[in-house]
């Protein structure tokens, strides 16, 4: 799609031709993620993560199938349902146990990937929609995980349904009916169970769909690249296969083993102990904890204590979803000119603060709301806002980016006088001629 | 396409028009019977009639078919009908209090000793987040029974402090573990998170010995 030596689909049988002449399927994959996908040659190993990301999303899906044949959406049975899965069903335990750390998984892989995303200024014209429906993702993402952490309807279920649910209470006038409005009740109860089930069932195929929007908006500029600087031409790029799948490949051999030395040895490691007692409306956990993946944003709800025209309530509610909305205006709040993040030193230094000041808001979220914790967890909310509202605008000011290599061959290859190429494919320089 | 076989079709768009440039002035002739019309009458067109009523249809319809939608959501009938609950407080003594369940929500009955009663009353209102006063929050007479809300009013989770042994905070009422409000012997906010007293639910006395609340 993006660049004019992409490689053309050539159907190799006259069955996949008859196939292609109908309904082009073959070739809209080879366009993708195939040989027809010309991707800048210097992708380095963080750019696995959106595969990887795909991939997750894809085990998620078909375990949650599977799990959805034997749970049972009741405020009765849901609990005990749980448990036959974990006792009785065959292999009912593995199947819950890569569920329930896939969602570890993917959420890792996902914040890897904006990560990236963030440092390699991958938001930045012209893939700022591929970026917001990133962002757009993510946001389903933890809706879906956040009701799925409610369906065992253990302790930790029921209270963080309660406690988020209680979130929209915050809202004025509106609120406590919007609150009942959505939970179907008083309380979470069979209703908000329900309703919760059903949506987490459909939220997967939905961010699938978004998924494909994502993937069809990076496909109009191509992948960006460490460098920042866009393709020039064919000397710049490789197809995406066997380059790329072999690359995402490894990468996949990696993140499997991670993932089920997790999955095997330790299935509760990412989970909380007190979700395996069956959820009590009439008693509170002593702390109730998110997901991990969510400490980040429940230390910035927590961080506002003080009335200040509004209830502090309502403050931490809107924060927590400002942290978020904030990121949709991230490609028009840096206006440098330079695009990735290693030519630009101050913005480099800056982003790693910005990291240590997530991970500090992330080990906050996950401990009590006591002193110091609550005070830590003002300063990193009131340095996560001010990075992205105040010192990312200013940094191109006072920044003097490196000099930028002229194209991405040139970075590849400096310091060499051949014109190196895998084998295979047009050597550098040698446009229109393609790999065998 | 099909449109390109029906001359007639008003909805023929440029790509079929295109396709098909011999029926550009079919297409157009309805056009200018129109401008006929205009000018003979009033300034509307019969069609405007047909187009406005069918929009309005199309609109009424749609909020109609949305609504069932929307208010499936809400409480059903069944939850609705827990609404209401009878307590019997007799066995509750000074200084004890009870949890017990209201709409499935679990509610606090204290029974205040006159200590207790007489430290929610030294407080100074006006410095309170929520201002009330512990007579406001019980019946008169009987303002050693102070019945609230089990609820944080936070985030909504169950307070310590409803049984014996229970941390009951700061300020010797309630205190809410999740994100820390202490609340006092009147169950009125004084420190932590929470914007809101602990809510008193609608309730009257049966009798000496039985609530119903709700
Ligand atoms: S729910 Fe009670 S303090 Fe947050």
């Amino acid at each position: 799609m993006a660049y004019a030596w992409a490689q053309a689909y050539e159907p190799k049988s006259p069955l996949m031709k008859w196939v292609d002449q109908r309904l082009p399927l073959p070739r809209l994959v080879y366009g993708t993620v195939g040989g027809g996908y010309p991707v800048p040659r210097n992708l380095s190993h963080m750019y696995n993560w959106g595969a990887l990301s795909g991939f997750a999303l894809i085990v998620q899906i078909i375990t949650g199938i599977v799990l959805a044949f034997h749970y049972v959406p009741s405020s009765e049975g849901a609990f005990d349902s749980v448990e036959r899965i974990m006792r009785d069903v065959n292999q009912g335990w593995l199947l819950r146990y890569l569920h329930m750390n896939g969602a570890s998984f993917f959420f890792m892989v996902v914040y890897l990937h904006t990560f990236r995303g963030l440092y390699y200024g991958s938001y930045k014209a012209p893939r700022e929609i591929v970026w917001m429906l990133g962002l757009v993702i993510l946001l389903l993402m933890m809706a879906t995980g956040f009701m799925g952490y409610v369906l065992p309807w253990g302790q930790m279920s029921f209270w963080g349904a309660k406690v988020i649910t209680g979130l929209f209470s915050a809202i004025p006038l509106i609120g406590p009916t919007l609150q009942e409005w959505l939970l179907g009740g008083f309380a979470p109860d069979q209703a908000a169970l329900n309703r919760f089930f059903g949506l987490h069932y459909l939220l997967p195929f939905i961010i699938f769909g978004v998924l494909i929007l994502h993937v069809w908006a990076l496909h109009i500029p191509g992948s960006s690249n460490p460098t920042g600087v866009e393709v020039k031409g064919p000397e710049d790029t490789l197809p995406f296969h066997p380059y790329y799948t072999a690359k995402d490949g490894f990468a996949l051999g990696v993140f499997l083993l991670v993932f089920f030395a997790v999955v095997s040895f330790l299935p509760n490691y990412f989970g909380h102990v007190d979700n395996y007692i069956p959820a009590n409306p009439l008693s509170t956990p002593s702390h109730i904890v998110p997901e991990w993946y969510f400490w980040p944003f429940y230390a910035i709800l927590r961080a506002f204590t003080v009335d200040f025209i509004l209830p502090a309530k309502l403050w931490g509610v809107l924060g927590m979803f400002a942290a978020i909305i904030l990121l949709f205006f991230l490609p028009w709040l840096d206006s440098s000119p330079v695009r990735s993040g290693a030519y630009r030193p101050l913005f480099k230094m800056f982003f790693w603060i910005l990291i240590a000041d997530i991970a500090l808001l992330g080990f906050v979220g996950g401990l009590p709301a006591e002193e110091p914790y609550v005070m830590l967890s003002q300063l990193a909310t009131a340095y996560y806002f001010a990075h992205f509202l105040i010192i990312l605008p200013l940094i191109p000011k006072f920044e003097k980016p490196l000099p930028l290599p002229s194209s991405i061959s040139e970075a590849v290859l400096k310091g060499t006088t051949s014109k190196a190429a895998p084998a295979g494919i047009a050597a550098p320089g040698t446009p229109g001629v393609v790999h065998a | 396409m099909a449109t390109v076989n029906h001359p007639t079709g008003s909805t023929a768009h440029d790509g079929a028009a295109a396709h098909a440039p011999s029926h550009v002035h079919v297409d157009g002739a309805p056009v200018d019977g129109a401008h006929e019309e205009a000018a003979a009458g009033d300034g509307h067109r019969r069609r405007d009639f047909i187009n406005v009523a069918a929009l309005s249809f199309l609109g009424v319809g749609t909020a109609v078919a949305i609504y069932p939608l929307i208010n499936q959501m809400n409480p059903s009938a069944d939850v609705l009908a827990l609404a209401s609950a009878e307590v019997d407080i007799s066995r509750i003594e000074p200084g004890q209090a009870i949890k017990t369940v209201w709409r499935k929500q679990p509610v606090f009955i204290r029974n205040l000793t006159p200590q207790e009663i007489a430290a929610a009353n030294k407080v100074d209102v006006g410095s309170l987040r929520d201002p009330q006063t512990l007579a406001e929050r019980t019946k008169e007479g009987k303002q050693n029974w102070l019945v609230t809300m089990a609820v944080c009013t936070h985030l909504g989770c169950v307070p310590l402090g409803g049984s014996e042994g229970e941390n009951k905070g700061e300020y010797n009422g309630y205190f809410c573990p999740c994100h820390g409000s202490h609340y006092d012997e009147a169950a009125r906010i004084r420190k932590g998170p929470a914007p809101k007293n602990l809510e008193v639910p609608e309730f009257a006395f049966v009798s000496d010995t039985v609530i119903r609340i709700g």
